[in-house]
């Protein structure tokens, strides 16, 4: 059962699947373990971030393609279902359909760019998503009057997903069941349900036909695989699930916006979670993910401690000042580059089975 | 007998035949463009526009794809390059505050002369750490340089904001470079002019370093062939680094130029520009000077022709541009023949 679950691909450490438990459980009953709505939309956050890791990992990690665009089928899976929630009005027919359409042409997207840069030079690939990337933010911030442009799109859920909405009279341990909770666990199932989905993925003879491509293209071509072939399915499959992340994204935020969907940042965050948590394993998205959302929102606090406890000497306080937070986190990044390849995964492991 | 050898080899790696028809393209793009605008003034304004965008553009991209050529290392940290060369050179030029507001040209001249300089110098000295401390380790490694030079990118960005503060700054040109001359309907800003010349000058300048010169020699055969100069003796390691110094220099370069013709800078500037010096890269083909000089001028001809006929398409049209080259070409303008 458990074997079929996780396709045979266990965390293969004692420490990795401590961790891994801790934060599942933490997942599970965040809302009756966290009080209050902070937190849980911090759970929510780290439940849609690490599917949306997993799937950067796939590229990353698994096939050894780095894409900048990823962030592109991210948004364009909130903005399918924000534009329609904001169109339509609120009910589960525009959600699903909105949702469908994002999800499809993210893909179809991802095809295109994989059709005519994926056949040249791997290097190449980069720079194209680079390029696509900064052409659809300005698209969406040039298309306002259905993208809300810099502002963004705000609109209303279907009324069971509302905060208003009762399934329970009465309250279950101090705890209110109301829409809120109900989206958070919708949220969880389906991130769930899309994680062991990437893992059967990647443990399949397709997964491994990645990993080949990885290791030695030439070999794996050799070997009478299609590597263009393969290459193409991961960047479009990778690119459905980013979306789906995305819709995910635009129900929990009742908002849906360039700043929280398709800026630099959001992938430059993406890329540090994929690589502190470990590349080529997709336990490592869930630790990356979990690590990187909670320092987000805990580490300002910490560095505004730091920059006023340091507010005497001349450059310091600057340095801290909690904006940067982003130039320790970069800092990290390179160092984990360096001397974690493998990340805080490899790492467990490593220590866990005594090699 | 070497000439007509010289030909031949020139011949067998296509450059001349893809220099023509990269000249060629240009032609037509012009042309067409022509024809789109319909008014002869307007054209000639728009044209201008579009070559000192693309010698802005090729200043910075030029040794993005030298020391791609030659190391083989993409460094996507090239853009904070850019931003750094741009608020060192405004920081100059707002200390040498009456030479920029002076009514003299050669006064204001200086002060930019000042500031590029200036720029250049810690940019230069700035890419030479860059190099022995980030992308030294990861050399041989793409994965890893794109990953580690784009974590440096954010690094250095944020080290800008720390240094000059997190709001942009407005940078107004030099008295005399204000303004533009008009013949008739034609007008021809003062400073892309400037923007238009330096390029040239920058652009000669190369070309005859790597066509006339013992070093141009061995870096152009180093980008063929690494492994065979270092075997007959010459220290590749230390012109690697030659190259990559002269490449961050030429970025802060333009950057400072950037700056100045956007009138505003920001920390984030190099990352926005990058995404055109990667298309002008890849359109002239990765390792080639000439060729990043044609992909610049499509570029920044494009660029504005499109800007005027219909201002949403901007950076579109490029990535078009791109994506139609690549499928044509999919090395390139100008592909650098590897030996290895």
């Amino acid at each position: 059962m458990l074997n079929t679950l996780f396709s045979g691909d266990f965390p293969r450490s004692r420490w990795l699947t401590g961790l891994l438990l801790l934060i599942a459980v933490a997942l599970l009953l965040a809302p009756f373990l966290f009080p209050g709505s902070r937190p849980l939309d911090t759970a929510a956050k780290v439940c849609i971030f690490i599917v949306l890791v997993a799937s950067y990992d796939l590229l990353l990690g698994y096939t050894g393609v780095v894409s900048f665009a990823h962030t592109v089928f991210f948004g364009m899976g909130a903005y399918g279902a924000a534009i329609a929630l904001a169109k339509v009005g609120p009910g589960w027919g525009a959600l699903l359909t909105g949702g469908a359409l994002g999800v499809l042409s993210a893909m179809v997207l991802a095809l295109l760019i994989a059709l005519f840069s994926l056949r040249v030079r791997a290097i190449f690939f980069a720079m194209v998503t680079l390029a696509v990337a900064s052409a659809f933010a300005i698209l969406v911030s040039q298309l306002f009057h259905i993208t809300g442009g810099e502002d963004g799109l705000s609109y209303s859920l279907p009324r069971e997903l509302t905060p208003a909405f009762r399934l329970v009279q009465d309250k279950v341990f101090d705890v209110r069941i109301d829409g809120r909770l109900l989206t958070y666990y919708l949220v969880l199932t389906a991130c769930a349900g899309l994680f062991l989905g990437l893992l059967r993925l990647v443990n399949s003879p397709f997964g491994r036909v990645l990993q080949a491509i990885r290791e030695n293209e030439f070999r794996a071509e050799a070997l009478g695989y299609r590597t263009v072939l393969y290459r193409t399915l991961a960047s479009c499959i990778a690119a459905g699930v980013a979306a789906l992340a995305g819709v995910m994204m635009a129900v929990w935020a009742r908002y849906t916006g360039p700043e929280t969907t398709l800026s630099m940042d959001i992938m430059v965050n993406i890329l540090l979670m994929v690589v502190i948590g470990g590349m080529g394993t997709l336990y490592g998205a869930v630790v990356g993910a979990t690590l990187f959302v909670l320092a987000q929102n805990y580490l300002q606090t910490l560095m505004a401690g730091l920059s006023s406890a340091v507010s005497g000497v001349p450059v310091l306080p600057n340095l801290f000042a909690p904006d940067r937070w982003l130039l320790w986190l970069g800092v990290l990044f390179i160092l984990s580059v360096y001397f974690f390849p493998t990340g805080l995964v490899g790492r467990l492991r490593g220590t866990g089975s005594g090699r | 007998m070497s000439g007509s050898f010289e030909s031949l080899l020139a011949r067998l790696r296509g450059g001349d035949g893809a220099r023509r028809s990269g000249l060629l393209l240009i032609v037509a793009l012009m042309l067409l463009a022509l024809a789109g605008v319909g008014s002869l003034p307007t054209w000639i304004t728009l044209t201008l526009a579009g070559l000192a965008m693309g010698m802005m553009v090729f200043i910075m991209a030029s040794g993005l794809t030298l020391v791609f050529g030659l190391m083989d290392v993409l460094n996507f940290g090239h853009g904070a390059f850019i931003s750094l060369g741009a608020f060192v050179g405004v920081s100059v030029m707002a200390a040498l505050g009456p030479w920029m507001e002076s009514a003299s040209l050669a006064v204001n001249l200086a002060a930019v002369l000042a500031g590029a300089i200036i720029g250049m110098v810690v940019t230069g000295l700035f890419g030479y750490v860059f190099e022995r401390l980030v992308v030294m380790p990861v050399y041989g490694n793409h994965l890893k340089q794109i990953l580690i030079t784009m974590g440096g990118l954010i690094v250095v960005e944020q080290l800008i904001y720390v240094v000059w503060g997190p709001d942009a700054i407005p940078i107004p040109r030099p008295e005399t470079l204000k303004g533009a001359l008009t013949f008739g309907d034609v007008v021809l800003e003062k400073y892309r002019l400037l923007a238009v010349a330096v390029g040239l000058v920058i652009f000669a300048t190369m070309t005859a370093v790597l066509t006339r010169t013992k070093i141009g020699l061995l870096v152009r055969a180093g980008v063929e062939n690494s492994e065979m100069v270092e075997s007959l003796g010459y220290p590749v390691t230390r012109l690697f680094i030659a190259v990559f110094i002269a490449g961050s220099a030429l970025a802060g370069l333009g950057g400072v130029m950037w700056g100045l013709y956007e009138e505003v800078i920001t920390a984030h500037m190099g990352m926005s520009v990058m995404v055109m010096v990667f298309i002008v890269v890849i359109i002239g083909g990765l390792g080639s000077v000439e060729g990043c000089f044609l992909g610049a001028l499509l570029v920044g001809l494009m660029n504005n022709y499109v800007a005027y006929l219909a201002p949403k398409m901007a950076l579109g049209s490029s990535i078009l541009l791109m994506v139609v080259i690549l499928m044509w070409r999919p090395e390139g303008l100008l592909p650098v023949a590897k030996g290895r």
